[in-house]
């Protein structure tokens, strides 16, 4: 493994070097390799978590079971898999919100919102909303109110976090489909709220 | 074992910014290329363990860690993965990469596998445990402060920590040993609340954090 900056080798390379010893010893397929990609790329994302949100949005029933039971509810929607095994969902409302981190890697659910994003990745999300959430919150562009009541979620352990955020004012009118357009990924783990547009 | 990945409270990071709405999902392509591989490397050729695999991106030096981002730190994590199976020669990757860049190198010989005797006894990290969870919802715990020696999930900033039990979560493997591929050993796990005055001062922002600790991480507290 490189050590110094100074003479490293370039990650792309290196990444290049290891596809071709593992491929030439049939460790790894290429095409399994390109629909993993693919399956993040396309399929798997925050749109999944969208639709969910939406759903318990237009559906009281539906909502009661997202809050009780996570991944069942979730898994009726047809989304399951790697790093979604215990999904807890918390409810951001006016008075009470909701943040989700892990500290010490970068835990997140992917059924519901795929691979994360750089912001949930970047070492200065991780050290720091555990420390001063509502100034890291703010920086991003969250500003809450003091009395506000603040949860963060560290996400050790093989528990993934969800956050169900509050339906915008103005749109009791839109469909369910049309609510999902708006429901973000930014709310979804509590560093934004949604708009109505 | 206090290590580059257990980044909770500390200083030094900058500033975040505004979140952009249309990111990539690969800001490049070899990041999708490195994490196809990272997953196979950790779910098939180096042996089945996702501990084991965050045990190696805690393994990684700083630079290893921090300079070319999370999928750089895991390429680096399942290189070390490959060598420590005996799958890679240390050097193997940087040579091949120089030799395909035009330079003149003497690629190292294939090791001898060593790949750890170890297969999951189901799939996923949740288990069952038959001995009933210790705490319930409501008692007052402490989060160990030790130091270990081995790969754990109990980070610096909660260690010797007072916090209140608010959910019984189901049973996980424990990655203090699975990392090791020294057993599963399930344990219950609980989701802890702790005020921020508890972790951070008088001075701390008014929040609360609750974070998700395995019983072997507590101790009972008055």
């Amino acid at each position: 493994m490189t050590t110094t900056s100074d003479d490293r080798i370039p990650a792309p390379l290196r990444t290049e070097a290891l596809e071709q010893l593992l491929t030439e010893r049939g460790l790894v397929d290429p095409a399994v390799m390109d629909k993993f990609i693919a399956t993040y790329e396309t399929q798997v994302g925050p749109l999944n978590g969208a639709k969910v949100v939406a759903r318990a949005w237009t559906d009281p029933q539906y909502r009661e079971r997202l809050l009780a039971d996570g991944t069942a509810a979730i898994k009726e929607l047809g989304f399951a898999g790697p790093q979604g095994e215990h999904i807890v969902v918390v409810e951001n409302t006016a008075s009470k919100h909701n943040v989700v981190v892990c500290t010490l890697c970068s835990c997140y659910p992917w059924p519901v919102l795929g691979l994360p994003p750089s912001w949930y990745k970047d070492p200065a999300f991780r050290a720091r909303v555990v420390r001063e959430p509502r100034t890291v919150l703010a920086e991003m562009g969250l500003d809450l109110a003091d009395d506000v009541e603040l949860v963060v979620r560290d996400s050790s352990s093989e528990v993934r976090w969800m956050v169900l955020p509050e339906r915008p004012a103005g749109t009791e009118d839109l469909s369910e489909e049309e609510l999902a357009a708006l429901v973000t990924r930014d709310a979804i783990v509590g560093v934004a709220k949604v708009q109505a547009r | 074992m206090t290590t580059i990945a257990d980044l909770g409270g500390t200083d030094g990071w900058g500033p975040l910014t505004r979140p952009t709405a249309d990111e990539p999902v690969f800001a490049e392509e070899w990041e999708g290329r490195a994490f196809a591989l990272t997953l196979l490397t950790m779910g098939r050729v180096s042996g089945q363990n996702l501990d084991a695999f965050r045990h190696a991106l805690a393994r990684l030096d700083r630079t290893a860690y921090l300079d070319d981002g999370y999928y750089g730190r895991w390429l680096n994590a399942a290189e070390l993965m490959l060598v420590d199976s005996g799958i890679l020669a240390p050097d193997a990757i940087d040579a091949r990469a120089r030799k395909l860049r035009g330079e003149d190198v003497t690629e190292p010989e294939v090791p001898e596998a060593r790949k750890p005797d170890y297969a999951p006894t189901a799939a996923g990290s949740l288990r069952t445990v038959q001995e009933p969870p210790r705490f319930a919802v409501g008692d007052r715990v402490r989060a160990r402060d030790v130091e270990v020696d081995h790969h754990t999930r109990l980070p610096a900033y909660v260690r010797g920590h007072l916090g209140v039990v608010d959910v019984v979560q189901p049973a996980h493997l424990l990655p203090d040993t699975h990392a090791h591929f020294q057993g599963e050993n399930p344990q219950h796990v609980y989701s802890v609340r702790f005020t921020a005055q508890e972790l951070w001062g008088e001075g701390a922002e008014d929040f609360d954090l609750t974070i998700e600790l395995y019983d072997s991480y507590l101790e009972p507290a008055p």
